[in-house]
């Protein structure tokens, strides 16, 4: 049993702490979320240069062949530098599509622009009555000689805004629901019958909602084959949802850090707040929420790195874990800072409100109960 | 024993209807309805409303222009006032200032300010919290310094609720340090928010809003007739207030309005998906929030009970605080999750009264669930943390 990380994990680790801790305060991650694209170019120029937005992927594709351990490290200390650059949407959604269904020519006109930082990519995970379940795709492909006619709406695609490339998953049979029948579709962001309506969302990322009106493809748009898209949809979903778990741990880690910290330092009735037992307690349950939720990414990484049995189970898991427990740290990280818990100015309300999101993406905490009750 | 109201009782809850439901001056139904945030004018309207009603002092004893009513009349009205869905009452004139200046100030001071209180010519905010004294309020620093026929304020105070909207300030001040307890040096002040010296900033909370301020005090020359009561009992009047604040906020009727709403909406079905209705996790925690409320309806009646036959209420009424903004946030997680993914969009430019409804992101105003829910962390912050009502429920009710 080893469960350290291994010489190259390491120096993943080092270099992201170190660009975080100099380069990426909390100010300027503020400036950074309220410019018009909601990140900031030259970090994301920066991401690739590191090569960071290389990792998942194979070495043929440019890549450096990485894991879910890997993109576990990576996550949790982006979630501790509470980034708001877009990649999860681009490296672990529209990636997690490209390395699994694009052939060499898609590959080489969109997933390597894409890990260049050259071109920004989204998929469209969810319409707008699909909540969580990921086959209720409406949106439909109707073939009109060699051409593809698309029509539907997806709703809070990540990245739809910026997106030069938008992934769609359409209907090409089959009811909504059905995982037979879906065909992913590569699609220019730009292309006549797109209108998208973007918008920034409350944890400081950005979203769109996207009306595809009769958006006419030809074949080399098509991702895979027709019909068998789902599979791969349902995986890149399955590796973005480990990925937020991931954020989510290292984000209940600083919240919990920050609060034993700020209670250290906060003086009322002439004493540290940190010294009454009441709220000790309380912050030895947070740090309690973050080694059970840690523990529990570490076997999800490990199960779905080794393609185990209880993989899928595992990503339930863990989701769940930091559905509740991220709720609980959360809530309790605001109120132990008192009324500087809810204000804009600290660092705290913005995890919290990444936390949150968190939750309410890739299936919620009972959602995710629900098909480990079932399953 | 029973819970029904007589029949006068019932005839007034009936009138209280017609009147929410009638009265309710233009424009702010439909802001309700549509979530869009109610501004300066909106509150007046309805306050002013309240007033040509006769209802303005739904707290003060007639000799002052109130209505006199009984605890069981007061809570029928806050229950019809929540279940129509109005504003709500700001409190800080009506509720607090008010109160303190019929019971403490002086027959000028009562002819000075009370009518403007009653009839909301004039805004009132809280000036108690500092940024070194939440939960130790006692440790307040701003000074008040006596220089003949006035006094000179130097001070912060912080998180003043709508401080930007308001005419005056009623602050918490320390006269003295020269005292054997520091609550004997505090005295209670009222301020002309257009004295010189007076400067607001904004504080932007969680969900970028700005509804608290930092009112900072610079040589403030306050007329020592503004001293409400004697100088250096302050303190006691003050947590007159705290204890009414305390009470008054376990907004059942509220939460109940708010969890009707949910159920209702929990039945249709949101842009074509499956109604919530068929979500058994969900129903059951909407059938458990309801719970726990109808317990604390119970409770808030019971309390009423004891004060209408004459009692002083027993150890329940010092849990209403406490269970009822649990409750209140508990109602928020559950829209919260209701919204699903919208509940991320951060969309508060939408809703205005012109922006076009098909245009909206999210139905149902689903894309405020989450801004609702970040901004009402503050319920169990303010007032008195949940904390520090454990720590006196601990010592005064159990008597640890
Ligand atoms: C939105 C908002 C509006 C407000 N409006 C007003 C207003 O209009 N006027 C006004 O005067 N004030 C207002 N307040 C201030 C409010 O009353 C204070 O925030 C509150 O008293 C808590 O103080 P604090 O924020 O300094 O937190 P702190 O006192 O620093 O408390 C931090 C944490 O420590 C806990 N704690 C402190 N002491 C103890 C203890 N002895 N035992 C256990 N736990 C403890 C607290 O419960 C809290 O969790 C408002 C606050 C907010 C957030």
């Amino acid at each position: 049993m080893d469960l350290s990380f291994t010489e190259v994990q390491t120096m993943l680790i080092d270099s992201i702490d170190k660009f975080i801790a100099n380069d990426y305060g909390f100010e300027q991650r503020q400036r950074y979320a309220a410019s018009d694209s909601g990140f900031s170019q030259d970090v994301w120029a920066t991401f690739a240069e590191l090569g960071w937005t290389a990792v998942p992927f194979a070495e043929d594709d440019g890549g450096f062949d990485g894991g879910p351990v890997e993109l576990m490290v990576m996550m949790q200390r982006f979630g501790r530098g509470l980034l708001v650059e877009p990649f999860l949407a681009n490296v672990v959604l529209a990636g997690g599509i490209l390395r699994r269904l694009a052939n060499g020519e898609q590959k080489a006109g969109w997933l390597r622009p894409m890990i260049a930082g050259e071109l920004q990519a989204a998929l469209a995970v969810t319409e707008p009555q699909s909540r969580y379940e990921l086959a209720d795709i409406r949106t439909a492909a109707v073939a009109e000689g060699d051409q593809w006619v698309i029509t539907g709406t997806k709703g809070v695609v990540f990245n739809g805004g910026n997106a030069g490339l938008l992934i769609i998953p359409a209907r090409t049979s089959g009811e909504p629901g059905d995982r037979q029948g879906v065909t992913v579709f590569a699609i220019d962001g730009t292309a006549d019958g797109v209108t998208r309506t973007r918008y920034p969302t409350v944890d400081g990322h950005q979203a769109a909602e996207i009306r595809l009106d009769s958006v006419r493809v030809g074949a080399d748009a098509i991702l895979g084959e027709v019909g068998h898209g789902y599979d791969a949809l349902e995986a890149a979903a399955s590796d973005a949802t480990l990925a937020v778990c991931a954020e989510a741990v290292g984000i209940m880690q600083a919240m919990t850090e920050k609060t034993i910290e700020y209670t250290k330092s906060r003086v009322q009735f002439g004493v540290p707040i940190s010294s009454f037992q009441a709220l000790q307690h309380r912050m030895v349950d947070m740090l309690t929420a973050c080694e059970q939720s840690y523990s529990l990414l570490l076997w999800a990484c490990m199960a779905n790195a080794d393609g185990t049995d209880d993989a899928g189970r595992a990503i339930s898991a863990i989701k769940y874990q930091v559905g509740t427990a991220g709720k609980k740290v959360g809530q309790e990280a605001v109120q132990l800072h008192g009324g500087m818990g809810v204000t804009w100015d600290l660092d705290i309300a913005h995890y919290f409100k990444r936390l949150t999101a968190i939750g309410q993406i890739f299936g919620n905490a009972d959602w995710h109960l629900d098909k480990l009750a079932t399953n | 024993m029973n819970v029904t109201f007589t029949d006068e009782e019932l005839a007034f809850r009936d009138e209280a209807r017609t009147f929410f439901r009638e009265e309710m001056p233009e424009g702010i139904a439909d802001k309700q309805r549509l979530g869009v945030p109610l501004d300066r004018q909106d509150f007046v309207n309805f306050q002013k409303a309240l007033y040509r009603k006769g209802w303005a002092g739904y707290n003060w004893p007639v000799e002052y222009g109130g209505t006199g009513w009984s605890t069981v009349q007061r809570y029928i009205f806050g229950a019809e006032m929540a279940k129509a869905n109005a504003p709500g009452i700001i409190t800080f004139g009506l509720g607090m200032v008010g109160p303190i200046i019929y019971t403490f100030g002086t027959d000028e001071q009562k002819q000075r300010f009370l009518p403007d209180i009653l009839e909301s010519n004039v805004w009132w905010c809280q000036g108690y919290s500092e940024p070194g004294s939440g939960s130790d309020l006692a440790s307040l620093k701003t000074r008040a310094e006596l220089a003949g026929d006035h006094y000179v304020v130097n001070g912060t105070k912080t998180w003043t609720t709508l401080a930007q909207w308001a005419d005056w300030i009623f602050c918490l001040v320390r006269t003295s340090t020269d005292v054997a307890r520091r609550q004997e040096g505090i005295s209670f002040l009222l301020i002309d928010m257009k004295t010189p010296g007076v400067t607001v900033t904004p504080i932007i909370t969680i969900e970028g809003n700005h509804e608290v301020n930092e009112v900072h005090f610079e040589n403030v020359k306050v007329p020592v007739e503004n001293l409400v009561g004697e100088e250096g009992k302050g303190w006691t009047y003050g947590k007159v207030l705290l204890q009414h604040e305390r009470t008054g906020t376990a907004r059942v009727a509220a939460t109940n309005y708010r969890l009707n709403k949910l159920r209702r909406q929990a039945a249709q079905p949101v842009r074509g998906a499956e109604p919530l209705l068929h979500d058994r996790s969900f129903m059951r925690k909407l059938a458990a929030v309801e719970v726990e409320l109808k317990a604390l309806e119970f409770t808030e009646l019971r309390t009423l009970a004891a004060v209408a036959s004459g009692k002083a209420p027993g150890p329940e009424s010092s849990i209403l605080k406490l269970k009822g903004t649990e409750l209140q946030q508990a109602v928020d997680e559950l829209f919260l999750e209701a919204a699903g993914y919208y509940a991320l969009p951060y969309v508060p430019a939408q809703y205005t009264l012109d922006f076009p409804l098909e245009d909206r992101v999210g139905e149902n105003n689903e894309t405020l669930s989450s801004l609702t829910y970040f901004n009402f962390r503050k319920a169990s912050i303010y007032g008195g943390s949940n904390e520090i009502q454990k720590n006196i429920i601990a010592k005064h009710v159990l008597g640890l």
